[in-house]
């Protein structure tokens, strides 16, 4: 029995949802406005939502200045690199781990998880001082290597969860037909697998984006990406609201829009499957 | 069914993984152990012999320990209150029937994905700014005097950033458990004429409680360790320095890095406190 709803709640509720997802969303509604504001305009008293005139005169002198492309270059090839990375690495074991269970699969996959719980604050100093004995302070590489590891136990476990959904007795119809492990795994499992790899992928994407603690600590000038960018704002010189929300805009652009797709990854990635 | 044969194709698919996360953890804690026992300062005179647990005792009686503690915990308590309490109901609105429900949801969880410096900058400038903020248009509006939030509310001015940080997360899990109510033990009990705060308290709150209590693990977890919030906004003065901040400080600025070291090894362990708690639900859950 459905529960009868009246137009009146429905509205109501619909009213009071819009009211309070608007509130939540301002903070980047009004950036992305501001952004296309005057330096003058964007501290005009009072404010002005949209009766200005916009320009985009602040995209130009962000990326002049600052040279946007090359942090925006540095922040794709760090978070796509680790993510790739983690993958390559993370499907076998999650693979083994799903269809070749043994007593341990569940300690290991309980210990890996652990080391994601390790406070990075708590291993800065000599994680500073290999980059800088391996001469990787600074570079793309260094990092690549340091934000797969800090997100290799999410992608197992994304991958895990995944692969324990694909239902065994088609693994072993395929045995049964003479599929060699090889043939097993490129031909049935990699087609089931490919939605889980894909979801594991653009959440690992966004986390190593948005990722700022080794982002800020390791880099300087060369590898660094759109939060090292960011941060450079936080000491301003003059007017800069428009500029800096020009610059915010541009760097949580492409994440706000992959973002939307993982909404329902988040959870599953996020809880280590403890919530579905 | 599994062979011995791919038992070992197994463990070798695994190797890789299980050896570079080995590594990652023993390798570094290995060190910061080291550096603890150390007086150790690289731009003034480097290693300068084992002081045994000298550097644990000064890091705990110095000025600054007590404060940092008093700033963790205030920081990660307000954010888990604000986020769990304002989560739920959220959650819950989000769960009625209405139109365009999609949309309000990418709305409220957008915050989630902006990048933890934008955030904090565009906070910090455009709304929390005594002169130009738009909290300071508000204030004058109605006749007050605008605060200088990040000064003399500094502490209040990073609970809000973070916690419009986290609360899209908190909402998402726990609307993801609402969801999963059975909705005709709902209608039972309103048909049995069960007013909707008993509802609330003896259906729906039960049914979250599994949820809140990952929310809580997780968010403590991510919390005890923010660090780019406070860094781009206050750089830790004004009462805001966390025991991160605090062992950053003592590590890269100022370059003691025995003492910054035993607080490393303090903020594991405080870390792996509350992890055991949440790997015991997780572990139920895999057993499940």
């Amino acid at each position: 029995m459905a529960r009868a709803v009246t137009t009146r709640r429905k509205s109501l509720n619909t009213v009071l949802a819009w009211a309070v997802g608007l509130l939540i969303f301002f903070p980047i509604l009004w950036t992305i406005l501001t952004s296309f504001k005057t330096e003058a305009q964007a501290i005009a008293s009072p404010p002005l939502f949209l009766n200005f005139n916009w320009t985009l005169e602040n995209y130009a002198i962000v990326q002049e200045r600052s040279d946007y492309m090359r942090f925006l270059w540095n922040s794709v090839i760090i978070a796509g690199g680790s993510t790739i990375l983690g993958v390559i690495i993370a499907v076998p074991a999650a693979w083994a781990m799903a269809f070749v269970p043994s007593k341990r699969t569940k300690d290991i996959l309980l210990w890996m998880l652990s080391t994601k719980m390790l406070p990075a604050v708590g291993v800065l100093y000599p994680i500073y001082l290999l980059f800088i004995r391996l001469g990787l302070l600074d570079t793309r590489g260094g990092l690549v290597v340091v934000l797969m590891l800090i997100n290799l136990p999410i992608i197992v476990w994304m991958l895990y969860t995944y692969f324990r959904e694909i239902p065994g007795e088609i693994l072993e119809a395929a045995r049964m037909d003479g599929a060699s492990l090889k043939e097993e795994i490129l031909y049935v499992l990699t087609p089931m697998a490919v939605p889980g790899i894909a979801s594991t992928v653009l959440l690992n994407f966004i986390l190593a984006w948005n990722e700022a603690f080794w982002t800020l600590n390791l880099t300087a000038v060369d590898a660094a990406p759109l939060t090292a960018f960011i941060a450079s704002y936080s000491s301003p010189e003059g007017l800069f609201f428009a500029k800096l929300s020009a610059a915010s805009t541009m760097a949580i652009a492409p994440i706000l829009i992959l973002g939307w797709f993982s909404q329902k990854q988040l959870v599953r990635g996020l809880t280590f499957g403890a919530v579905k | 069914m599994a062979t011995q044969h791919s038992r070992s194709v197994a463990r070798l698919m695994m190797a890789p993984a299980v050896v570079l996360l080995l590594g990652w953890m023993l390798v570094p804690l290995t060190m910061t152990l080291y550096f603890s026992f150390k007086k150790y300062l690289p731009l003034r005179g480097g290693d300068l012999g084992w002081v045994g647990f000298d550097n644990y005792v000064r890091f705990v009686s110095s000025s600054s320990f007590w404060p940092a503690v008093q700033a963790t915990l205030v920081i990660v308590g307000g954010v888990l209150v604000i986020t769990v309490i304002l989560g739920v109901l959220l959650a819950m609105l989000l769960d009625q029937p209405m139109w365009g429900q999609g949309v309000v949801r990418i709305l409220v969880i957008a915050p989630f994905f902006v990048m933890p410096t934008v955030s904090a900058l565009v906070w910090k400038n455009m709304f929390m700014d005594p002169v130009n903020g738009l909290l300071a248009h508000l204030w004058r509006f109605f006749g007050a005097e605008p605060i200088s939030w990040l000064s003399e509310a500094s502490m209040t001015s990073i609970i809000i950033i973070v916690s419009w940080q986290w609360l899209p997360f908190a909402t998402l899990i726990l609307l993801t458990a609402i969801q999963s109510l059975d909705s005709e033990q709902l209608e039972a009990a309103e048909m049995d004429g069960a007013p909707p705060l008993k509802r609330f308290y003896h259906i729906i709150l039960p049914h979250l409680s599994r949820a809140i209590t990952i929310v809580i693990l997780i968010q403590t977890i991510f919390l005890l360790s923010i660090f780019a919030e406070i860094f781009v906004t206050t750089g830790g003065a004004f009462g805001t320095r966390t025991l991160t901040y605090l062992i950053f400080q003592r590590v890269l600025e100022s370059q003691n890095v025995g003492l910054g070291s035993a607080g490393g090894v303090y903020a594991i362990i405080l870390a792996n406190i509350v992890a055991i708690f949440l790997m015991r639900i997780v572990g139920k859950n895999l057993d499940a």
